[in-house]
Parts: C-alpha cells; structure tokens; sequence
C-alpha cells in the first residue's frame, strides 16, 4: 500500500492491532456475560444488562472521561496497572481498553441472542448423559452459539476500528502510539491540504468493514449449516 | 436394582403423589396426557426437584427431602430417551453415541459399543449428522446413546409417540429386548395401551398427579376406569408361543395348549409373544359355535360381570390361554343367561388382533 503514506499507514496499523486485541479480549467475558444473562436467574439481572449496555447510550466522551479518571495515571485502577506494568493513560493498551468496552455491549448483544436460541431441552440431555454444567456449557451451549460469538466478534471489531470519542478523550490523539484511523481522520481534516490523506484513509475504512462483514457473512453461513447438522 | 419414588410436588392446578418400587425389568408409567407422567420421570432424572419426599436408586439416595440431599443430573447415572430424540445437531451419529461414554464412571468398553449399534442397527448411521436421520433412526441413536452413558436405570418418556405407526414397530422390539435382557430398571412413559400391553413388567398408573402403587399389566388393561377410552379400549395380554407360519399367510400361536391364528407375525417358530386382545374384539356363545368363519374359538368360563349405565357390559372370562374380556350388551347377557361360573365360547376373529398389538 505504498499510496499510503508512513503516518497514515502507522494510523491503519496501529488501528488493526487495537481493534483485534479488543476483539480477543473482550470475548471472553462477553461470553460470559451473555451466558449469565440469557440462563441467569440471580438478583442483580437488570443491574448487570444495564451496566453492560451503558457504553452503548453514554456519549462516548463520557465513557472516555470515567476511563481517565479510573485508569489515568491518578486513577485507582490506573496506578494499580501502573505498578504490574502495565500503563494505560496515553498508552495504545489505553486504546485497546476504550475501544473493548465501547465493543462490549454489541458483543454481549449478539452472542446472548444465540446463546437464547440454543433450545434448553439439549442442555438438559447432555446433563442426563452424565456432563457437568460445565461441559455442558464447552459442549454444547458454546458450540451450537458459535455463530452469534462470530457475529458478536466481526461487530466488535468493527466498532473497536471506528471508536473514536473513548479514545480520544481518553488517550488523547499521539502520532504511532494512539491515533488510530478514526484520530488520523479527524487530524488530517484539521490541517490544510490534508484532505487527500484522509480520503485515502476512508476508503481504506471502508474497504476493512466491508472485508470484514464479508468475512463473517460467509464464515456464519458455514458455522451455521455446521451447527444445524446439515 | 431397584427404584424407590416416594415425592410431591406442586403443579400447575394439581399436585403430583407418587409413592412405589419399580424392581428390574420395565415399569410403565401409564395415564392420561397432563396427568404427571413426565413430572414424575424428570424428578427421577434430576432435571427437576420435587417439594418433598426421597428418590432412591439400589443403594443409592437421588434425592431425600430431608436430609437435603439432591444429586444433580449429571451424577445420577440415570440413562434418558426423550420423546424428542434431542441428538446434539452439531454432532455425528457416532460423537452423540460417545458423548456419555467418554463421561461414564466405567466407560462401555468398544465391544459393547459394538453390541449395541449391531443391537439397535445403527452402524450404517455412524457418520451421519443429525439432520440427515429420520425419526426412527433418531429415536434408535437416542436409545444407543443412553445406553452408553453406562446408566444405572433407563427413562423414557414416550419414546414412540413422534413416531407413525412402522417407525413405532421398528422401535419397540429394541425395549422389549432390553426388558429381557433384564440389565437394568426402565421406567417407561406412555398412554398407549399397545405400549403396556407390549412392555410392561408392571404398571403404575397416573391419574391428575395421583399414582398408583405397583400394578400388574393385565389388571390395568381390564380396568375401563384406567385405560383411556374407556370400555372401548379394554382388554387382555395373553402370553403365546409361535408354533407355526402357514402358507396362507397365517402364524399359529399356541396360549396355554389353545391354538390361536393371527396374520403373519414376524417372529421365528419357538418365540414368546404378548399377544392383546381387545374386549371389543370378543363375541360370546353359550354352546360351541359351528359353521363360523371366526378361527379363534376359545373354551371359557365367566369370572366376573360389570355393567356400567350405558347399554354395554364387560364380561370377564377364564380361558386355558389366560384371562380374557369380552365387551357386549347387557341385553345379550340377559339373553345369554351370562352369570359368574357359567361356562361359554369366546370368539376372536383373527383379523382383529391388529399387528401393532402384537409383541414379543
């Protein structure tokens, strides 16, 4: 991709690299979040859907501007980080934790909706048969979910791609270390002549969405003749 | 190997009682749709928990009120065919066979594995997926896939009933055989009054969550207040042995030293059926009937009279074959002079003992 030039082009990559970590991170507990909250009967239900669909109607600078305040370098969690190693304020980890929970709620969303979907009456067999509720879960639930956990993971990274509020507020906008594509954008618009930069940088947005929801358009149609057993 | 049940539970609009010991072989859970039959086999199961009482399986507690003790599902050693064969669809035949193998406390060896899909005729299924099987053959990986979860006692709720009429008797000689076999303990759900006829060691019949003791087949099948339908429905299980095919296209059986003639059952010469006769089925004389085209004319004597409001009555009989119940009007009894003790002819037409009925 030569035509891109060495900022736009650390913008893309720095993007990619942001967006698949909070898509593989986020996955695991979004997991179990949606397992909890489509089979869950425990007090707190409502609280727990609520809090993990808050990112999704705050106004992103506000998720941004609580994540600076908890993980900045005087935030409680930030120093904790801090001291294992692992800065975040500024950083492009710092990044990768904005853009995973702005991801979160659409993630959860989708593999809930199949995890629901996945008939209790098998789960119930698979018990019979001697499996843990566990196993049950690796055996059964997960598998026969996997195309909503696909689903759930190619939005989430489309959305961790185009993040921008979360992240700006929340680890500001840093040439090679926090501007990802949507921040390269914003400040080629900025300056004169940098329309032709940001136009480059918007077909390749495009271009990645697309390849993206391609991708698990095919890749779901044959989970899900997997799945059905056809 | 025994099953003790004594539990309540509240449901919806009634409560289910049950209280008896299902010894080896298979006890048939026998009642009306919505009358608690599989309540009663699911609390057996583990997949739901009764209010009060004690579940116990040899020397085993399920589950005991009091003490609190409750062994979830998936440690009961409890083997499962569902109405619906609820294969996992995202498996092969053969993963859904070793599905509870791999999780059994002894895991079946490969020979038994072996045994039973020759048992059940399912080797031909192995590398197929769900989807791709029909009903029958679902139900039979179903049956071979309890099986090899190496299960204490067997369940089964209404097994045959997703099933027409040849897919039902493709599938019963597999339950009659493992009665036989006599392995393990199979409660069996059913409202089919060919199903008890066919399988049941004994019976335990449910009427709006109230169960019986343990019951004897014949007894059930001769009570118009148990079987569903009514009198129309009620009759006998005579045990028979094949003597004969003739080319005619007829099997003769011997019951108890009397020749019986039904169309041609698929068993070999020397096996033992359960052959049921339906009280509707039975015409009755006082003196040998000749020139009739009936074949199955059997010596009898009347053990008992039950007359209900409407015009018919039910005539209990003794035969050399067994015990039989013949359903005719009270006026024929009147004219027949019908009384207990009195001595008559039962008449069978061969034609009507239909081949679902028939059982081995």
């Amino acid at each position: 991709m030569s035509w891109l030039g060495p900022e736009e082009w650390q913008a893309v990559a720095l993007s990619l690299k942001v967006a698949l970590w909070a898509t593989v991170l986020s996955l695991p507990p979004a997991i179990a979040v949606a397992y909890a909250l489509a089979r869950g009967r425990f007090w707190g239900h409502g609280l727990l859907n609520g809090l993990v669909h808050l990112p999704l109607v705050l106004p992103p600078v506000v998720t941004g501007y609580l994540l600076l305040l908890f993980f900045g370098s005087q935030g409680l969690g930030g120093r904790v980080l801090e001291a294992v190693g692992l800065p975040l304020a500024f950083r492009w980890s710092g990044a990768v934790l904005a853009a995973a929970i702005m991801a979160f709620p659409l993630v959860v969303r989708a593999i809930r909706l199949s995890i629901e979907a996945v008939d209790p009456r098998l789960e119930a067999a698979a018990a019979t048969l001697g499996a843990s509720p566990l196993r049950v879960f690796a055996t059964v639930t997960l598998p026969m979910a996997m195309p909503g956990v696909l689903a759930g993971s190619v939005l989430g990274f489309a959305k961790a791609m185009g993040e921008f509020g979360a992240t700006i507020t929340f680890v500001s906008n840093i040439p090679g270390e926090t501007q990802t594509l949507p921040s390269a954008v914003y400040s080629f618009l900025q300056v004169p002549g940098g329309e032709s930069a940001a136009a480059r940088l918007v077909i390749v947005a495009i271009v990645v969405a697309m390849a993206a929801l391609l991708l698990s358009e095919v890749l779901a149609r044959r989970m899900a003749r997997k799945v059905a057993g056809a | 190997m025994s099953l003790k049940v004594d539990i309540g539970k509240a449901l919806h609009g009634f409560t289910l009682n049950a209280r008896f010991e299902a010894p080896a072989g298979i006890t048939v859970l026998f009642g009306p749709s919505g009358s608690g039959k599989t309540t009663l086999i699911n609390a057996v199961a583990g997949l739901i928990t009764p209010d009060r009482g004690h579940i116990g399986l040899g020397g085993r507690v399920l589950y005991d009120a009091k003490s609190g003790e409750n062994l979830p599902a998936h440690k009961r050693g409890v083997g499962y065919v569902f109405q619906d064969a609820r294969l996992f669809p995202h498996l092969s035949v053969e993963a859904n066979l070793n599905y509870g193998r791999k999780l059994a406390p002894t895991p079946p060896s490969d020979a038994e594995f072996d045994r039973i899909v020759t048992l059940l005729g399912i080797g031909a299924l192995l590398a197929r997926r769900p989807a791709k099987l029909s009903g029958g053959e679902a139900q039979r990986v179903a049956l071979g896939r309890a099986l090899l979860s190496g299960p204490k006692m067997l369940l089964a709720d209404e097994p045959l009933a997703a099933l027409d009429g040849a897919r039902k008797s493709e599938l019963l000689p597999y339950f009659e055989r493992l009665r036989d076999e006599r392995a393990l303990p199979i409660l069996y759900v059913t409202h089919s009054v060919s199903e008890l006829g066919r399988l049941a060691d004994h019976v335990v019949t449910l009427e709006t969550g109230q169960a019986s003791s343990l019951c004897r087949p014949e007894d059930v099948l001769a009570d118009p207040k148990l079987v569903q339908g009514g009198v129309r429905a009620v009759g006998a299980m005579i045990e028979a042995v094949v003597v004969a095919h003739h080319a005619d296209g007829l099997s003769e059986l011997v019951a108890g030293g009397v020749p019986l003639f039904l169309p041609k059952v698929p068993q070999e010469i020397g096996a033992r059926l359960r052959v049921r006769i339906a009280a509707s089925d039975v015409i009755l004389a006082r003196r040998k009937p000749e020139g009739l085209s009936a074949l199955n004319i059997l010596q009898a004597t009347v053990t008992g009279l039950r007359s209900g409001d409407g015009p018919g009555a039910l005539v209990a009989l003794h035969t050399a074959a067994g015990k039989i119940q013949a359903r005719i009007t009270r006026r024929s009894a009147k004219a027949l002079g019908l009384d207990v003790g009195v001595a008559a002819y039962a008449i069978v037409k061969t034609v009507s003992i239909a081949q679902e009925d028939v059982g081995g």
